[in-house]
């Protein structure tokens, strides 16, 4: 099911790399949110570094669709312009599915250069992926955490 | 009047790279239509062909957004922004 679409220019050396702290945030916003599925913003730099994460309101109220807040996105957009930084993502939960992206969410994708993650909830533990989205492909891309802790 | 248009980034590639633009209009419809006469690349992404708000874009004036205003009649002051950003969302399906 996976399906890696090696060496495409604009994704090659692509990643997301957050710190466990906002993974969880992000993980944990999705889960408060079932039955509904959650969803919200990252901002961060253009190396595709997560420098936070912010969970919004899903204008949708639905367990299928997820539509982020137009105020929230409002305000976080403001926020990270006045930092110098700009959104460069979006994340949503996946209830009862996979979490890979669906043609909605493809169709719906807004900004090639964003990085999209779906929180996969259909088990008992999460699962975070994250894909890039142009012209209609799907190339996922490794979730890095940066502050991983790695016993030798 | 001049209104400033605060363009999202997947927009501003057909307005030069400018991230803020001034257009005319006394309305947000008049606005829309004169920012996609002045950047013709942008057209159908704000307005629909057939002239009404694109369904995957929300338009704000200052802080509220116009559907939750007069929508396209939403009149306009001199000291007002409008902004516009793309909807985020998808979904299971």
């Amino acid at each position: 099911m996976l399906e890696e679409m090696q060496g495409h220019d604009a994704t090659s050396g692509s990643s997301l790399r957050l710190t466990s702290a906002q993974l969880a945030t992000m993980v944990a916003h999705c889960i408060r949110c079932v039955p509904e599925e959650g969803c919200g913003l990252f901002v961060g730099d253009e190396h595709g570094v997560v420098l936070s994460v912010h969970p919004t309101r899903n204008e949708a109220r639905s367990a299928q669709i997820y539509s982020v807040d137009a105020h929230d996105h409002l305000r976080i957009d403001r926020e990270a312009e006045d930092a110098g930084l700009s959104i460069i993502g979006a994340f949503h939960s996946h209830t009862h599915t996979d979490p890979w992206p669906s043609p909605t969410d493809v169709r719906q994708a807004p900004d090639p250069t964003w990085h999209y993650v779906v929180v996969g909830l259909r088990h008992e533990t999460a699962s975070t992926r994250s894909y890039r989205i142009i012209d209609g492909n799907i190339f996922e891309e490794p979730v890095v955490v940066v502050d991983k802790y790695n016993p030798t | 009047m001049s209104v400033a248009v605060r363009l999202p980034t997947v927009l501003r590639t057909a307005a030069s790279g400018q991230a803020v633009v001034t257009v005319d209009g006394g309305t947000i419809g008049e606005v829309l239509e004169a920012l996609q006469r002045a950047y013709p690349a942008m057209s159908g992404q704000v307005l629909t062909n057939e002239g009404t708000l694109h369904r995957f874009v929300n338009v704000y004036v200052n802080d509220d957004d116009v559907r939750y205003l007069d929508k396209l009649d939403t009149k306009l002051g001199p000291d007002d922004v409008v902004s516009i950003l793309p909807a985020v969302a998808g979904g299971t399906h």
